[in-house]
C-alpha cells in the first residue's frame, strides 16, 4: 500500500520530465527545419554517435560523471532551500587541486581526497555569507565562480604549466590515473565514483538524521526551527556536501579523462559542467537517483554531439539548444496539466 | 603612465560601461517590481546575435540596436509569463536561457553565416563613433544615452507615481494589491522593459562597441551586470557608477596583461577577480548594507 503510494509520487515528476524532455527535441528539431538541416539525419546521429557502440556507451558514461557530481550539488542546495549554483567554480578547484596534490603524492586516492577537501573549503565563504550575513547564494555563488575562474587559471598558466606542452598544465602522474573500465576507451573508475557518490547522497539525505535535518530545513524552514533543527547548521552542511561533489567532479575530470589529463587551455575541458550540472539537477528532479539518468541523458547528448556535426554536418552547439530548452520547458510551473488541458480543449 | 594612455583607459571603460550598466538598470527595475532574472547573459547573447542580422539586412547600425531591443523584450514576455503570471521559479528559466543563448549564437553563427564561431559586422552596419582620434581611441553615441538612461531610470523610478508602483509591488504586494494596484501588470512591465535594456546592451556589443558577432559575445556580462545591480544597492545612478568601475578593472587588467613591467610584479588575473571581490564586501555589509526589496524574487498570489 505504502509502496504504491511512493511510487504515484515518483510518477508525475518523471512524466513532465520525459514531456519536458520531449518538448526540447521537438522544437529542437523545428530549428533544425528552419535552418535547412534534417533533423532526422541529427537525430540519427546523435542516437548511433552515443549509444550505438561501444565506444559510443563509453564517452556517454564517460561524460556523465561529472555531470551527476555537479548535479548532486545543486540537488542539495535545492532540498534544503538553497540555490547553490557554485559547482562551476568548484570544480575548476577540484581540478587543479588533484594536479597539484598527485604532483607530490602519485596516489589516485591522494587526488580524490584532495577534490573533496578543496571542494568543501572553496564552498564555505558562500556559506558563512549565507549564513551570518544573509548574503543570497545566487549573488555570492556567482561571484566566487568568477573569482575561481581567475585564480585557477593563474595557477594553470604560471604555477602549474606544462614546459613540455603551453597549452595545458602538468599532467596527472601516471600512477595517480584512475584505471580505465573499457580499455581504449575514455570511461574510467571517475563514472563509478559518481554513481556511488549519488548513492552514498541519497542515503545521507533521505536514511540519516542529518538528511533529515537537511530537508526538513529546505521544506519549511520555520517548522524546522521550531523542531529544534538548527538551520544555520543545514545550510552549511548543504553547502559543503555540494562542494565535495563538485571538487569531486573537477578531480574525476583530469584523473580520468585520456589522453591529456590535464587541465587544457583557458580552462575549456574542466569549464561549464557545473552549468550543465543544474539542468541535469532540474530533470533529474533534484533527486539523486533521478540524476543517474538524467545525468546519463545529458552524457548521451554530449557524446553523440560530435558524430552528429562529422555525419549529419549539424553544429555540435545544437545540443546545447536542447538542452536549454528542455530546462525552460521543466521551469513551467504545472506542464502536465497545462499540457492535459491543451489537450482536453482540442478534443472538445 | 602618461596622457593618452588615461585617456585610451578611460574611453575603454566607458565603452565597457555600457553594456553592464544598461542591464543593471533594467535589472534593478526588474528586482524593484520584485522579479529576479538570472537569464540576461542569454538575452545578451541572442540580441548581439540578432542585433547584427538586422543591422546589416538594413545596412544600419541603429536598426541593429532596435532589433536586439525587440529581441530582449520577445524573452522577457516569456520570463515574464512563467514567473509573472504561472507564479513559477524565477531563477530556472534564466538557467535555461542562459544556456539556450550560448547554444543558439554558436549554433547560429555556424547556420547563417556560415563560419566557425565568429562573425565580423560590415562597417555599414555599425554605429558611427560621435569622437574618434588618431590612436583608434574612439566614443560611441551610446555612452551619452546610457548615462541618460540611469538619469531617467532613477526619476521614474523615485520621482514619479509610476516608479512609486513598480517599488510598491516589489516591496510590499499586498498593501499594493489592496490599493487597486494591478500586481501583475507591473511586474510584467517591469520584466519588459528589463528585457528591453538587456536586448539594447546585446545589439551594442556586436553592431557597435566590438563590430563582431563571436559564439562567447557576452562574457559573463549578464553576470557582471547582476553582481552590479546589488553592489548599487538597486540605484540605477550608482549601476552607472559600479558599471564605469567594472569597465575600468577590466581595462586594467588588459592593461597589465599587455605591460611587460607589470606583468610580472601583479598577475591580470588577480586584477580581474577585484570586481566579484569587491561585489562580495559589498554585499556582505561590510561598506554599506545592500537590502534587496522584500519580495524580490517570490511569486505573488492573491489570497
Amino acid at each position: 500500500m505504502n509502496l504504491k503510494n511512493e511510487l504515484r509520487g515518483y510518477v508525475k515528476p518523471v512524466a513532465e520530465s520525459v514531456l519536458a524532455i520531449l518538448i526540447g527535441a521537438f522544437i529542437g528539431a523545428l530549428v533544425l527545419w528552419f535552418s535547412g538541416y534534417s533533423p532526422g539525419s541529427a537525430y540519427y546521429w546523435l542516437i548511433k554517435g552515443s549509444l550505438g557502440s561501444t565506444d559510443g556507451i563509453a564517452e556517454t558514461l564517460s561524460k556523465s560523471a561529472p555531470l551527476i557530481l555537479t548535479a548532486i550539488t545543486f540537488a542539495i542546495g535545492a532540498r534544503t532551500g538553497l540555490f547553490n549554483i557554485g559547482a562551476e567554480g568548484t570544480v575548476y578547484f577540484g581540478a587543479i587541486a588533484a594536479i597539484i596534490v598527485t604532483q607530490y603524492l602519485q596516489n589516485p586516492l591522494a587526488g580524490i581526497l584532495a577534490g573533496l577537501f578543496i571542494g568543501a573549503l572553496w564552498a564555505l565563504p558562500a556559506a558563512v555569507l549565507k549564513v551570518y550575513r544573509g548574503v543570497h547564494e545566487v549573488i555570492s555563488t556567482i561571484m566566487f565562480n568568477w573569482i575561481a575562474f581567475f585564480l585557477v587559471s593563474w595557477l594553470a598558466v604560471s604555477v602549474y604549466y606544462n614546459p613540455k606542452d603551453p597549452n595545458s598544465t602538468l599532467p596527472i602522474p601516471p600512477g595517480a590515473r584512475l584505471p580505465l573500465l573499457v580499455k581504449g576507451t575514455s570511461l574510467s573508475w571517475a563514472f563509478i565514483i559518481a554513481i556511488l557518490s549519488a548513492v552514498v547522497v541519497f542515503v545521507v539525505m533521505w536514511h540519516t538524521k542529518l538528511g533529515y535535518e537537511l530537508r526538513t530545513s529546505g521544506q519549511n524552514p520555520r517548522a524546522a526551527e521550531y523542531g529544534g533543527i538548527n538551520p544555520k547548521r543545514s545550510a552549511i552542511w548543504s553547502f559543503v556536501i555540494g562542494g565535495m561533489t563538485a571538487g569531486l567532479a573537477g578531480a574525476g575530470i583530469v584523473m580520468g579523462t585520456p589522453p591529456s589529463y590535464a587541465i587544457t587551455q583557458g580552462l575549456a575541458n574542466v569549464y561549464g559542467y557545473g552549468f550543465d550540472g543544474i539542468g541535469v539537477s532540474l530533470v533529474g528532479r533534484n533527486h539523486p537517483l533521478g540524476i543517474i539518468f538524467s545525468g546519463i541523458l545529458f552524457g548521451a547528448l554530449s557524446a553523440g554531439a560530435t558524430a552528429m556535426q562529422q555525419h549529419a554536418h549539424v553544429p555540435l552547439e545544437m545540443i546545447k539548444v536542447i538542452e536549454g530548452i528542455i530546462i525552460i520547458a521543466v521551469a513551467v510551473p504545472g506542464l502536465l496539466d497545462l499540457f492535459a488541458r491543451l489537450f482536453r480543449r482540442g478534443e472538445a | 603612465m602618461n596622457e593618452a594612455m588615461v585617456i585610451s583607459l578611460l574611453l575603454g571603460s566607458l565603452a565597457a560601461m555600457v553594456p553592464i550598466a544598461l542591464t543593471s538598470i533594467g535589472a534593478v527595475i526588474s528586482e524593484r517590481a520584485g522579479v529576479v532574472n538570472i537569464g540576461y547573459e542569454g538575452i545578451l547573447m541572442f540580441s548581439a546575435f540578432f542585433g547584427a542580422m538586422f543591422a546589416e539586412l538594413a545596412g544600419n547600425g541603429w536598426v541593429g540596436i532596435l532589433g536586439g531591443a525587440f529581441i530582449g523584450l520577445l524573452f522577457g514576455v516569456l520570463h515574464g509569463i512563467l514567473t509573472v503570471y504561472l507564479k513559477g521559479d524565477h531563477v530556472i528559466p534564466g538557467i535555461g536561457l542562459n544556456l539556450l543563448g550560448y547554444g543558439a549564437v554558436a549554433f547560429g553563427i555556424r547556420a547563417y553565416w556560415g563560419t566557425a564561431g565568429q562573425h565580423q559586422v560590415p562597417s555599414n552596419a555599425q554605429i558611427s563613433p560621435l569622437w574618434m582620434d588618431a590612436f583608434g581611441n574612439s566614443l560611441s553615441p551610446m555612452v551619452p544615452i546610457t548615462i541618460a538612461v540611469a538619469i531617467i531610470a532613477w526619476w521614474v523610478l523615485f520621482k514619479t507615481p509610476f516608479g512609486l508602483r513598480i517599488r510598491a509591488v516589489g516591496e510590499n504586494p499586498e498593501a499594493a494589491d489592496a490599493l487597486g494596484i494591478n500586481v501583475e501588470l507591473y511586474r510584467f512591465t517591469a520584466v519588459l522593459i528589463a528585457s528591453a535594456l538587456a536586448g539594447v546592451a546585446g545589439a551594442y556589443l556586436s553592431v557597435d562597441w566590438l563590430g563582431t558577432v563571436t559564439k562567447q559575445i557576452a562574457a559573463g556580462r549578464g553576470f557582471i551586470a547582476l553582481a552590479n545591480m546589488v553592489f548599487s544597492g538597486w540605484n540605477p545612478i550608482i549601476a552607472l557608477g559600479g558599471a564605469f568601475l567594472f569597465g575600468f578593472f577590466d581595462n586594467f587588467a588588459i592593461y597589465i596583461q599587455n605591460n611587460p613591467w607589470l606583468a610580472g610584479t601583479i598577475p591580470w588575473q588577480f586584477i580581474a577577480t577585484l570586481p566579484y571581490v569587491v561585489t562580495l564586501i559589498v554585499v556582505a555589509g561590510i561598506i554599506g548594507k545592500a537590502r534587496p526589496p522584500k519580495w524580490d524574487g517570490r511569486p505573488y498570489k492573491r489570497e
